[in-house]
């Protein structure tokens, strides 16, 4: 046998909760330059379960946060619409909408969440992009926005069908929220922003708090009957059983919003005007379709295909590559996601993956994998 | 009385006779975590030690299981194939891969005991 597990001997930064991970017997593993838990004693299927099925607390705080305010005489939302392809100018003070930092060739260089409070625009962005994130923003709206990076700040998600119940506990208002809103409430005496908000297809939400409270906060959710641990193992096959894309395997410079099916995130007075990096290309293949576009992959029988497995077409011929892959614990089967050229990409068309040199018929499947459940109140 | 033989890959081989029961030890599970598919050997096939000849699918990962001997298999575990928890639950028991016929039973004298490998995974902590 041998361990696929790489170690890392680089030092590495901590969350304000890795205590409280040690504390509850985490299997601690490197990622994105952190030391972050991958699983509890509960196990990765266990812990996808309770998830599915109550609610689960995830550490997202390795995640960037970065609070963004206009400079005197300039508007903000027009502003980081020069970087993004979402409709900025159009988010109501406590709306939240997912969108992606672009290139000149419209590659992605992140994806994010953005949320308005009125005053500031809040953005969360992916812990291995953080740095580059801010880089690229300062370089780009210093001139025009002051740029502060909160990324000591701590990040809670706590996602299920039942985290309403668990998180409206602690502050009752939550609970009136619907799906991509934010709000600044009151939990454990300290103030945090709220959206509800997630990357699992549950519901639930996501909690920024102070450093200084994130442990506390932490602790009085996993008071609360419904909510257990959860990691990043886990996480993954959540995500992946929701269709989202994660960045660094779904998505990443090579691909575009268009053809990571990410259209329904340009809103059409955007795609009339454009105005953000890698515009032209982007417009150009909305207009055309995709030369390649990512889909759902179900494999036959219980083989998995993981990241990297060729995808291949009746004739044997390569069409494609699998950007993620994995055991669905909610389907009890193998999933995938990949992208494929353009004439394969119909659901329902029938190809099959090469798992170690042999192929396994799959089908191009709807996604998600597993139906959102969102609170759209 | 079946002897247990153990490899540096973290593989059992328990000789009975001349058959050979194969699996992963307690302590590979572990490092595992939860089996969601196991794919064994066909019997009939021969196999030479060191060849993978299985593989472990966990939720994060695939692992290679290789024959710590050469011969022939003349099982595989299809139980498996339904239920791959049963390598979690009882690696050295119930979640056995597969059975071989052995070519040269002395292969195993190279192998671990029981209480070199317990040393072995002491020092891997």
């Amino acid at each position: 046998m041998t361990d696929a597990v790489s170690t890392q001997t680089a030092p590495l930064q901590r969350t304000p909760l890795y205590d409280l991970h040690r504390e509850l017997g985490a299997k601690l593993v490197p990622f994105a330059g952190y030391e972050m838990p991958v699983q509890y004693p509960m196990g990765i299927l266990g812990e996808h379960n309770h998830a599915r099925a109550a609610a689960g607390l995830f550490d997202v705080s390795h995640m960037g946060q970065i609070r963004l305010t206009a400079k005197p005489g300039h508007d903000l939302a027009a502003t980081l619409e020069t970087l993004v392809p979402a409709d900025i100018r159009g988010l109501q003070p406590g709306q939240q909408r997912y969108t992606q930092f672009t290139d000149a060739n419209g590659g992605i260089l992140d994806d994010l969440m953005v949320t308005s409070t009125g005053d500031h625009l809040l953005l969360v962005v992916n812990a291995a992009c953080k740095d580059a994130d801010l880089a690229h923003i300062r370089a780009c709206l210093s001139d025009r926005v002051e740029i502060e990076p909160m990324f000591a700040r701590g990040l809670l998600a706590v996602q299920g069908p039942k985290a309403v119940d668990a998180v409206a506990r602690l502050a009752p208002a939550v609970a009136a929220m619907t799906f991509m809103t934010g709000a600044f409430v009151r939990i454990d005496g300290a103030e945090c922003y709220v959206t509800r908000s997630g990357y699992t297809g549950e519901d639930g939400f996501e909690i920024s708090t102070p450093r200084d409270a994130c442990a506390a906060i932490a602790r009085r959710l996993l008071d609360q009957p419904e909510v257990k641990p959860i990691g990043l193992g886990a996480r993954d096959s959540l995500r992946l059983e929701a269709g989202l894309c994660l960045y660094g395997h779904d998505i990443d410079t090579t691909t575009t919003p268009v053809e990571a099916g990410l259209v329904w995130s340009i809103r059409k007075d955007r795609r009339a005007e454009g105005g953000w990096p890698g515009a032209t290309t982007i417009l150009q293949q909305i207009a055309d379709g995709p030369a390649r576009r990512r889909v759902g992959l179900v494999p036959e029988g219980r083989t998995i295909a993981r990241e990297g497995a060729e995808i291949v077409d009746g004739a044997g011929a390569v069409v494609g590559k699998v950007t993620s892959g994995g055991f669905s614990p909610t389907r009890e089967g193998p999933v995938a996601m990949g992208y494929v050229a353009r004439a394969h990409a119909a659901a329902g068309t029938k190809l099959a993956l090469m798992v170690r040199g042999k192929p396994v018929p799959c089908a191009v499947a709807p996604m998600p994998f597993v139906k959102h459940r969102y609170f759209r109140g | 009385m079946a002897t247990i033989k153990f490899t540096d890959e973290h593989e059992w081989i328990s000789v009975d006779g001349g058959v050979a029961t194969v699996g992963i030890t307690d302590y590979a599970q572990q490092q595992l975590g939860d089996v969601v598919f196991v794919e064994v050997p066909e019997a009939g096939r021969s196999v030479e030690k060191g060849e993978a000849v299985a593989v472990v699918e966990s939720v994060k990962a695939a692992s290679d299981i290789y024959a710590p001997a050469t011969g022939e298999v003349v099982e595989a575990n299809a139980a498996l194939a339904s239920a791959p928890g049963d390598v979690n639950e009882d690696a050295m028991g119930k979640g056995w891969f597969f059975r071989l016929k052995l070519a040269n039973p002395s292969e195993l004298d190279g192998l671990m005991d029981q209480a070199a490998y317990d040393a072995f995974v002491a020092s891997l902590a």
